[in-house]
């Protein structure tokens, strides 16, 4: 086990194109790294830096202190999940885990005891023998994880390992993924699209667009306190809502009007939790209101800190657990998280907004406003 | 009218069979008639006593030019000759197919295109500076020449075979060997060829049908000691002193043809299923 230490990493491919323009990410002994983005973003050209399969451009990579931005992949002491697998065709399950301890010449005696402990945890003691190709995809991702294992390296790195499963083992191996995480220890770095993975497994998250971290942080910073609308889109299911607003001081307290569209009225809402001091010169601001679909609901879920206001609703979507409901707000359209015993009526419902999570962006640069009472 | 058009179908088919074979039913008895049967005229009548004589005529002492060994010493030739050639061509070709598709480099798609070219070049254009280099590396009439030019020309297609068979093997595969700790041999040993079989079938009868079967090559650039057996069977066939033995010709011919024919009969479904075959599936 041990830390990794990326600093000022840049990739820029021979014909030109640069795909990481200055990464720094530091993650401790033991900790759980996602890189979460868009295709095209980075994540997966970073995760095979770090592994030694791409070759660094600039700036140093460390594990456990050391640089490694010149060794080889073998000789890097970790392993790596696929988001194919990769499992050899032509061996079979036991062949597939001894392959790396055979290359390394792991006595035998000491090959078969590993691929027992590692079957045994993933249990596929039953698989050994079979080929790849006459197992299901679940059973091929635990194999691939299998084979990671076995190598007991100092850091894990996986490649959107969940993504070619179907939405009900993929919601099962990630809290598998967590459990192992979490028994064995072991520093992991974990390149995925999808938030929720994201928000489930890591210990930190590094969101990545175009060859840059736009955040990196605990999960709690990066849903709650997002940088810029990127984050604030990006995480999050449904994302956060950005609604064009307008900010002021109105008698003593800083004030947020939103402008009619269409059937919905113009409307303000108090901001208490911010200090008039606190917000910038030059008002009435121009921002973007970032208020996650949570935090406004209706009234059934009412809390005295929460600002009424009532909104007109275009549609609504049942989950089950809740009934989304889409508004246009400021001419945006937003989500609202609603109880679905809330009462709509003639297209109008009652809605409490926690104002105290909202976010305040910058409408010309996307930036959230830094206010240093928060 | 289904029932019809299926017997039409076969029908159909069973006449083209017989067209094809047709060539084969004139060798094969004529081969096993005496001299004076084949006099009588009866070109696809069956032989009245058939006789072995002009087969062993054929392989052991009929006359090539002034050597009167038979096809014995040249089939040898064409076996030494074909068998190193049709592996190392294969091999390499492989070779070439997993560095082009697994370990890109930078023009390794121009110097692909630049080997397709030389799948179109006719031999007789490297025939003269062929010969020459054959002269100054000192490979001239000799059955090492003869590999050495087999080897050259079959890379093209072996290449291109092999190339387009790896494009489907995914790059993380060999990412996973990598990790693993596998070096360039090892990954190419041991993931990338035991997966290979479909298209080493197929690379292989190809490159044995294309060697075997080879006159040009053979007649410009081997010795009088290393002539493969098509060259033989031309001087055997082309060399009359008195009576013309359409038998022992025969003979010889269906000798020199047999291997290839063997190699289709033994290894033919597999050239099917090969040149089918899609990506691995993993």
């Amino acid at each position: 086990m041990a830390s990794l230490g990326i600093k000022n990493i840049r990739k820029t491919y021979p014909n030109g194109v640069e795909v990481l323009k200055g990464i720094d990410l530091d993650i401790e002994d033991g900790e759980f790294l996602i890189l979460v983005g868009g295709s095209g973003c980075g994540k997966s050209t970073l995760l095979n830096m770090i592994a030694g399969l791409e070759t660094v451009t600039e700036g140093e990579i460390a594990i456990g202190g050391k640089r490694v931005n010149d060794l080889p992949p073998k000789d890097r002491d970790i392993a790596m999940v696929f988001q194919s697998y990769a499992l050899y065709p032509s061996m079979s399950v036991r062949e597939n885990i001894a392959f790396g301890l055979s290359l390394r010449k792991v006595p035998k005696a000491e090959q078969d005891a590993t691929i027992a402990r590692v079957a045994k945890l993933l249990q596929i003691e039953s698989l050994l023998e079979r080929r790849p190709a006459q197992l299901s995809g679940g059973q091929r991702q635990r194999v691939a994880m299998g084979r990671a294992l076995a190598r007991e390296p100092q850091i894990f790195l996986f490649d959107e390992p969940l993504s070619n499963l179907d939405a009900k083992l993929r919601v099962e191996m990630r809290s598998e993924i967590k459990l192992l995480h979490k028994r064995l220890g072991i520093t992991t770095v974990y390149v995925t699209h999808d938030q929720i993975e994201a928000m489930t497994l890591g210990d930190k998250i590094a969101v990545m667009k175009d060859g840059v971290v736009q955040q990196f942080g605990t999960p709690d910073d990066i849903y709650n306190r997002p940088v810029n609308t990127f984050v604030a889109g990006f995480m999050g299911s449904p994302p956060m809502n950005l609604i064009p607003a307008t900010v002021r001081v109105e008698g003593g307290i800083v004030v947020t009007q939103i402008a009619a569209h269409g059937k919905q009225q113009s409307f303000s809402l108090p901001l208490r939790h911010i200090a008039p001091g606190d917000l910038p010169s030059g008002s009435p601001l121009e921002v973007l209101l970032g208020v996650r679909p949570e935090h406004m609901t209706d009234a059934l879920r009412v809390d005295t800190s929460h600002e009424r206001v009532t909104v007109h609703v275009d549609i609504t979507e049942r989950t089950g657990a809740d009934t989304l409901a889409f508004v246009a707000l400021g001419g945006e359209r937003c989500v609202c998280r609603l109880n679905p015993l809330a009462p709509i009526h003639e297209h109008q419902v009652e809605l409490a907004v926690d104002t105290r999570a909202a976010v305040l962006f910058d409408r010309a640069t996307g930036r959230a406003l830094t206010l240093p009472s928060r | 009218m289904n029932r019809i058009a299926r017997l039409a179908l076969y029908g159909l088919l069973a006449l083209a069979a017989l067209y094809t074979l047709a060539p084969m039913w004139v060798m094969v008895p004529t081969s096993m008639k005496t001299l004076d049967e084949i006099r009588e005229g009866s070109l696809i009548a069956a032989p009245h006593v058939p006789t072995v004589e002009p087969w062993l005529k054929a392989w052991s002492h009929a006359c090539t030019g002034v050597r009167c060994e038979g096809l014995k010493p040249f089939f040898v030739n064409s076996l030494l000759m074909t068998i190193p050639a049709v592996l190392r061509s294969t091999l390499m070709g492989a070779l070439n197919g997993y560095v082009l598709t697994q370990w890109r480099f930078r023009g390794s798609d121009t110097l692909f295109t630049l080997l397709l070219v030389g799948c179109f070049i006719p031999f007789q254009v490297v025939l003269l500076p062929m010969a020459r280099t054959l002269g100054l590396v000192g490979l001239s009439d000799s059955v090492w020449g003869l590999i050495f030019v087999h080897v050259v020309y079959g890379l093209a297609f072996t290449t291109l075979l092999f190339r387009n068979y790896y494009v489907g093997v995914p790059g993380e595969l060999v990412k996973a060997a990598r990790v693993d700790g596998a070096g360039f041999f090892t990954i190419f040993r041991r993931i990338l060829l035991p997966i290979s079989g479909p298209i080493f079938m197929v690379c292989v009868i190809w490159q044995f049908t294309q060697i075997w079967n080879d006159f040009l090559f053979g007649v410009v650039f081997a010795g009088a000691d290393s002539q493969p057996v098509t060259v033989a069977l031309n001087n055997l066939v082309r060399t009359s002193t008195g009576v013309k033995e359409y038998n022992v010709d025969m003979a010889a011919a269906i000798i020199a043809a047999a291997p290839t024919l063997l190699v289709y009969i033994i290894a033919g479904k597999y050239f099917v299923r090969g040149l089918t075959a899609g990506a691995v599936k993993g």
